[in-house]
């Protein structure tokens, strides 16, 4: 098992390795120099060049990667030239609210979807599962953001129990928790559009479950069904949700970016889409490097949960 | 389709004439693409999902043909008007007529979402089959460009592509398909691996088939439900990342329009009480994402059936 942790964490260090490459050398492609946007619309030829020199955008590619991974090593996320700070300050102000977002909302859909599938296993076919069904299917096929359109036009703008946005000017986490209202919206837009997909898988894995010969077993010798859904299924049936939830990451950021924007909440996803207009290169090269760090991390806990849930899986 | 969908496997292929005995033989000739196709058309909610889709596809490609609207020019006379006669769903802020606009948004979301869901297909299927027959370093080597792939935040990259390259429906299918055959690339490869080692194929090595024809003759016809089953998931997947991107404002650009770009314009004016702005074209959006689900649901449980009695 040690063996295999190592070499997993191995082949995790070394994807994060390749996707930096492919990230940067997308991104150079993409946005060649920041120089046009520093500099005004038509900078003299001698003023690009000399800001490229400066800031080494007329080095070779490789080289001006190498030297961007030197910084990263040092902690150094590079510099954000629209907001002419740090993108590491920067990130530092915006992460705790995304991060708390992106949680709270995993949590809450986590909660909602475990027992949702295993009840809609028990009492499969049943009006309870069909409703439950239809629902999640609905949920499943509609873009979160107009989810949240429909939230905030029904609990904003017509009941008026809460604001419709979030207010732009409190930027940090904790002044945005004093008004812990105005959340509420956000989180629930992102975790519900996650239960449908959650409980879908949920449904599956405890009907698997159900079939296989050892529920047979404890209903055989007489097992009260309670506890064959408590001692049996339950365990059984929640260990692939970890492999969802490692393998949900993807899907979180980009929710989360939607939500923030569509709530107009100051996190990390509309910073990144504010950073798109201005093409604050060094900002999205963080920032989508950042996703495909938890991304790697999502399917490392994803794997290793699954070698966890089934011993069969062989740790070669 | 079902044309297309009879020729893969032909009664008696050798696959299924290893089956065994004649009277094997010929259960074996009523499964195959018949017996999945009537499968297909005993699921009731797939049905459902071909209606409406059917419904979608005449009302955004015929609709504009018997419903005249202005959808080029503004007309700042008539905006945000109400629901009534002269636009059964009312103007947006422009002074466009809404139900006509919701036609044309509809034909750029159903042609990107079918166009990057082909797209995605046909480099996916290729690379999962190369990957899979060749085997070996080969397969290593490509299926950790796969896993690179996957690493990356799919839709942070799609949107920083789609912010440069959003111009026309080709370049955003493009766009959207390039990052989205990685899923199709492994699910081939799989079936390709189950393939490979089979008597037909073998047969047809025997008789001296190169990979190219193995390829093409044997190993993709088989894999066919699969990939079938997958476009069409990846198109409904493909419309929500279009609609995704209209809504951040990445869209496709004007006069063309699609329905993300509709709500992202109509969000503004929900304070204001403009409903017809916001919902029909949400609600458009999910049938149709729904539709699509619904079929893909159906394809699947129908092709399952076909790989049972296999």
């Amino acid at each position: 098992m040690f063996g295999y942790l190592i070499r997993r964490l191995g082949t995790a260090i070394l994807i994060v390795l390749c996707v930096s490459m492919v990230t940067f050398a997308m991104l150079h492609i993409i946005f060649p120099s920041p120089a046009i946007v520093v500099l005004g619309a038509k900078p003299s030829h001698a003023a690009t060049e000399a800001f490229n020199k400066q800031w080494g955008y007329n080095l070779p590619l490789w080289h001006q990667y190498i030297r961007y991974l030197d910084q990263l090593l040092h902690g150094n996320f590079g510099w954000s030239f629209h907001s002419n700070q740090s993108v590491g300050s920067l990130f530092k102000e915006r992460f705790p609210l995304s991060a708390f977002l992106s949680f709270s909302s995993l949590l809450v859909a986590v909660i909602i979807a475990l027992p949702l599938g295993i009840f809609q296993a028990i009492k499969r076919n049943s009006v309870g599962d069909v409703a439950a069904t239809t629902v999640t299917f609905v949920l499943y096929s509609m873009p979160v953001f107009f989810f949240a359109v429909i939230l905030i036009d029904v609990f904003a703008l017509q009941l008026g129990w809460v604001d419709s946005g979030v207010n732009a000017d409190q930027g940090s986490l904790s002044a945005q928790l004093a008004d812990f209202k105005d959340l509420i919206l956000p989180i629930v837009s992102l975790s519900l559009t996650q239960v449908a997909s959650f409980s879908r898988y949920q449904r599956s894995a405890a009907l698997d479950v159900l079939s296989q010969d050892y529920i047979k077993v404890a209903r055989a010798k007489g097992l009260a069904e309670r506890l064959i859904y408590v001692r049996h299924l339950v365990r059984n049936a929640s260990l692939p949700m970890v492999t969802l939830i490692g393998l949900s990451i993807p899907s979180l950021i980009a929710g989360n970016l939607l939500i923030e924007y569509a709530f107009n909440i100051n996190g990390l996803g509309n910073l990144f889409i504010q950073s798109l207009g201005f093409e604050d290169y060094n900002t999205l090269l963080a920032y989508t490097l950042l996703g495909a760090i938890a991304t790697v991390i999502g399917n490392l806990v994803a794997d290793i949960a699954l070698t966890i849930a089934d011993p069969r899986i062989r740790l070669v | 389709m079902t044309t297309t969908l009879e020729s893969p496997v032909p009664p008696g292929t050798p696959g299924n004439a290893a089956v065994g005995d004649a009277g094997a033989l010929t259960e074996a000739t009523l499964t195959g693409w018949k017996l999945t196709l009537r499968e297909f058309t005993k699921n009731k909610m797939a049905m459902v999902g071909i209606g409406v889709l059917v419904l979608f596809v005449l009302f955004c490609y015929l609709g504009p043909v018997f419903y005249h609207s202005d959808q080029t020019t503004s007309n700042l006379a008539n905006t945000d008007l109400s629901p009534g006669p002269g636009a059964p769903l009312g103007t947006d802020d422009s002074g466009f007529d809404v139900l006509g606009r919701l036609m044309i948004g509809g034909q750029t979301s159903l042609e990107i979402g079918f166009l990057a869901a082909l797209i995605a297909s046909v480099i996916g299927t290729l690379w999962g089959a190369i990957s899979g027959l060749l085997g070996g370093v080969v397969d290593a080597v490509m299926m950790r460009i796969v896993d690179v792939m996957l690493s990356l935040p799919f839709f942070l990259v799609v949107l920083i592509v789609a912010s440069r390259y959003n111009s026309g429906i080709l370049s955003l299918s493009l766009v959207i398909g390039i990052f989205s055959w990685l899923v199709p690339a492994r699910l081939v490869r799989g079936e390709v691996l189950t393939l490979r080692v089979r008597d037909f194929v073998s047969a047809a090595k025997v008789m001296g088939a190169g990979n190219q024809r193995l390829i093409y003759r044997h190993l993709l016809p088989n894999a066919m439900g699969t990939v079938i089953v997958n476009i069409t998931f990846q198109i409904a997947d493909s419309i929500l990342v279009l609609a995704s991107l209209g809504f951040l404002n990445f869209g496709v650009k004007f006069p063309n329009t699609d329905w993300g770009s509709q709500i992202a314009n109509a969000d503004q004016f929900l304070s204001n009480g403009y409903w017809w702005l916001v919902f029909p074209v949400g609600l458009c959006l999910v049938l149709v994402v729904m539709s699509f689900n619904l079929i893909g649901d159906g394809l699947r449980d129908a092709v399952d059936v076909r790989l049972r009695k296999r």
